[in-house]
């Protein structure tokens, strides 16, 4: 160690690989795996969001799963908070759907509104 | 980066791997790995939280939930429930496992939510064996701001108006020890730590050095340049087997960063550590036998003055610090003495960890700012005395110090106020006790322990303690006179005022201070030969109650001695003379018929 930079450098980078263990309050994504969830592809959906995040070091975002909400033919579904506790609903996702996710509303906090239940719901009519 | 979604903390330090906690890890990897959840899941092992009464402890993050008292089979359910399907498992959670409340995690605990954790901070947080996220929790910044901001002397000065006073036992203000040792001549000084915890029931240093080992040699290395030492060594007991290796982990890696080793952060500054193993002797844990064990002699202590600042290891200027108080060295610097100033009592600022066990639920190490009184440490943070018992008395410092007894529970746990009841804060050993414990049983105890303990180099500790715990044992076997209780007063005293060293001078105390607040046990033990609490033996008899005994014939069939004897619908009866008092007939006893006669 030659340097006090060289120390903040190790600091930040560990910091960022823990950072879910000091209870940082940025995005979380739930990800539905109840059987229903798991059946209709969300194993994939979920490896791709820990994927693409761990690609773009977004160590503030959590991924967490959850049981069945109870709209099992729309699975897989998946859920983002924001920091205030507001939530977008995504419906029928798949592994490209989640990478648009990541690209689209986590990364530059643009909702993808066409994938959202409303959408799928409005379809249906 | 790696990204997991989830990291599974699993408590490393001992009271947690001797209930299986290892197994449970491996369990946790072979699950996950079965799950196919290995990229997504990252399993830590962890130092002590310090809630050892409800080990193994197992944290999920991000949620913060707090599994406690994780078997073997638990993995799966919790890995199958909350790394798959994201429900927590509420039966296995900390505090009332039938709460409602899922976000009960490890800050809303009652046992945590109390406490303010200083030198216990990273433990159970971090993982001890990667230096990387010690330094991702503000570790060594403390001493790169000392080694590239401050002076020596203003290192010393703001551990001085810090207040931080030595958690060993003695309460010396470490700024001072550290000034005298800096203001000390010689070509060569060392700085010691002393992780020879040897207190019965104490165990806040193993915690530290298994939980959070490079807080320990960074302040060492603080230390070091403060007073003007290239050289630390920690003396450890070789008993703390996972203490050592996680040691020697964090000083090669300390090494391999050049945080230990030469001109460190690029100054003139070197500075590197050894371990010493001790072989346990608690002598050991007195500081001049320390430094004689660490010359490669018998670790016995020797007068006092020279002290060590002037003339301790190999006879040079040495500093000698214990874990504790080593451990709270970094945040002062990095927090400010100010802040450290706003922590604490009048006298003592900061905090103090007690390892507090005996008659209580929540058996474990809190931390908490010194001044807490006993009431707040036994129920607020301790969850109280289990099976309805009455609080009796707290023994505090271990063979060196006393007991506090019901009446003065709220005495503020402080150097000052501690010594003034005849007690002493000691290392942090915390002993409850309930109405089932016999105080001269426990002085008893406390001396066996240092007539066993003594190094025997001067008479008054060799052959006084011995002779203490005759008339002890004399007592207890119910054949005391009652001269003797002074005999035993007059010995304490005089122990207390020829003895060598520190161990020997309060060898007497548990007796001093259980004759101060109980001497009507000692009196009831002499003149009546009871023992108030049915403890002794000698002095009490179970008796089989002819009114409830059902004749099922359990006691007999239990007792290893054949001393129960009885027929068919007549009431069982024990033969006294055979009973060796084992209590097993009272414990089987399906009807509660059994009962000690005090």
């Amino acid at each position: 160690m030659k340097s006090i930079a060289e120390l903040e450098a190790i600091r930040n980078k560990t910091l960022d690989e823990i950072k879910m263990r000091k209870n940082s309050n940025g995005i979380r994504i739930v990800v539905g795996m109840a059987t229903c969830g798991i059946a209709a592809g969300a194993r994939p959906v979920m490896n791709t969001f820990v994927e693409e995040l761990g690609k773009r070091q977004l160590s503030d975002v959590s991924v967490t799963m959850t049981g069945c909400i109870g709209v099992c033919r729309l699975e897989p579904i998946v859920e983002v908070f924001d920091a205030d506790g507001n939530k977008v609903t995504y419906v029928k996702m798949t592994a490209e759907k989640a990478s648009r996710v990541v690209t689209e509303h986590i990364v530059n906090g643009r909702v993808c509104s066409d994938l959202t239940i409303d959408a799928a719901v409005n379809e249906g009519k | 980066m790696e990204f997991f979604r989830a990291h599974v903390l699993v408590c490393g330090g001992t009271g947690c791997t001797s209930s299986n906690s290892e197994k449970i890890r491996q369990e946790f990897e072979a699950q996950i790995k079965k799950n196919g959840l290995d990229k997504e899941v990252k399993i830590v092992t962890t130092g002590c939280h310090g809630l050892c009464a409800e080990g193994p402890i197992v944290v999920v993050y991000p949620e913060g939930a707090m599994y406690t008292m994780v078997r073997f089979e638990d993995v799966k359910e919790i890995v199958d429930e909350h790394l798959i399907k994201g429900r927590l498992v509420k039966r296995l959670m900390a505090g009332d496992k039938n709460a409602q409340d899922a976000s009960k995690s490890l800050e809303n605990v009652d046992f945590f939510k109390r406490q303010v954790r200083i030198a216990l901070r990273n433990c159970g947080i971090i993982n001890p064996e990667s230096i990387d996220e010690y330094i991702a929790y503000d570790g060594y910044k403390a001493l790169a701001k000392a080694l590239t901001e401050m002076k020596p002397e203003e290192v010393v000065a703001e551990i001085k108006k810090s207040g931080l006073r030595g958690r060993g036992g003695a309460g010396f203000p470490t700024g001072l020890k550290w000034e005298l040792t800096a203001k000390a001549a010689g070509d060569q000084k060392y700085v010691l730590c002393n992780a020879d915890e040897g207190d019965p029931g104490a165990f806040m240093d193993r915690s530290v050095l298994e939980g959070d080992p490079h807080s320990v040699l960074e302040a060492m290395a603080i230390a070091g340049y403060a007073v003007g030492a290239d050289q630390g060594y920690i003396y450890v007991r070789a008993e703390y087997p996972i203490a050592v290796k996680r040691l020697e982990i964090a000083v090669k890696q300390a090494r391999e960063y050049n945080l230990l080793g030469k001109n460190i952060f690029g100054t003139n500054f070197s500075f590197d550590i050894e371990l010493r193993l001790g072989a346990g002797a608690f002598v050991c844990g007195e500081e001049t036998a320390l430094m004689t064990s660490i010359e490669g002699h018998r670790g016995e202590p020797r007068p006092k003055p020279p002290f060590p600042a002037v003339s301790g290891l190999w006879k040079k200027p040495t500093l000698l610090n214990n874990v504790e108080s080593y451990a709270n060295i970094p945040v002062i610097l990095n927090n400010g003495a100010d802040w450290f100033t706003k922590i604490g009592s009048e006298k003592s600022k900061g905090t103090k960890v007690f390892a507090v066990g005996g008659k209580i639920n929540n058996t474990g190490l809190v931390e908490i700012p010194i001044g807490t009184t006993l009431r707040e440490i036994i129920y607020d943070i301790g969850g109280g005395i289990p099976n309805g018992k009455k609080f009796k008395a707290a023994q505090t410092g271990g063979p060196s110090g006393g007991c506090i007894p019901a009446s003065k529970i709220d005495t503020p746990m402080d150097y000052e106020p501690l010594k003034e009841l005849g007690s002493m804060m000691g290392s942090g050993g915390l002993i409850v006790m309930d109405e089932d414990n016999c105080m001269v049983d426990i002085a008893r105890f406390f001396l066996e322990f240092t007539v066993d303990e003594s190094c025997g180099k001067c008479p008054p500790c060799r052959i006084g303690t011995k002779r203490m715990l005759e008339i002890l044992e004399k007592i207890t076997s119910g054949k005391g006179e009652m001269e003797d209780i002074d005999k035993l007063e007059l010995l304490a005293k005089n122990i207390t005022a020829s003895a060598l060293c520190g161990l020997g001078q309060s060898a007497p105390q548990p007796v001093l201070s259980t004759l101060r607040f109980f001497r009507d046990e000692y009196i009831a033990h002499v003149k009546d030969k009871k023992c108030p609490a049915g403890v002794c033996k000698s002095m009490m008899s179970y008796v089989i109650s002819a009114d409830h005994c059902k004749s099922c014939g359990i006691c007999a069939k239990n007792c290893p001695v054949g001393a129960i004897s009885g027929e068919k619908k007549m009431p069982y009866s024990i033969d006294q003379e055979k009973c060796i008092k084992c209590g097993a007939c009272m414990e089987k006893c399906p009807f509660k018929a059994i009962f000690k006669n005090a």
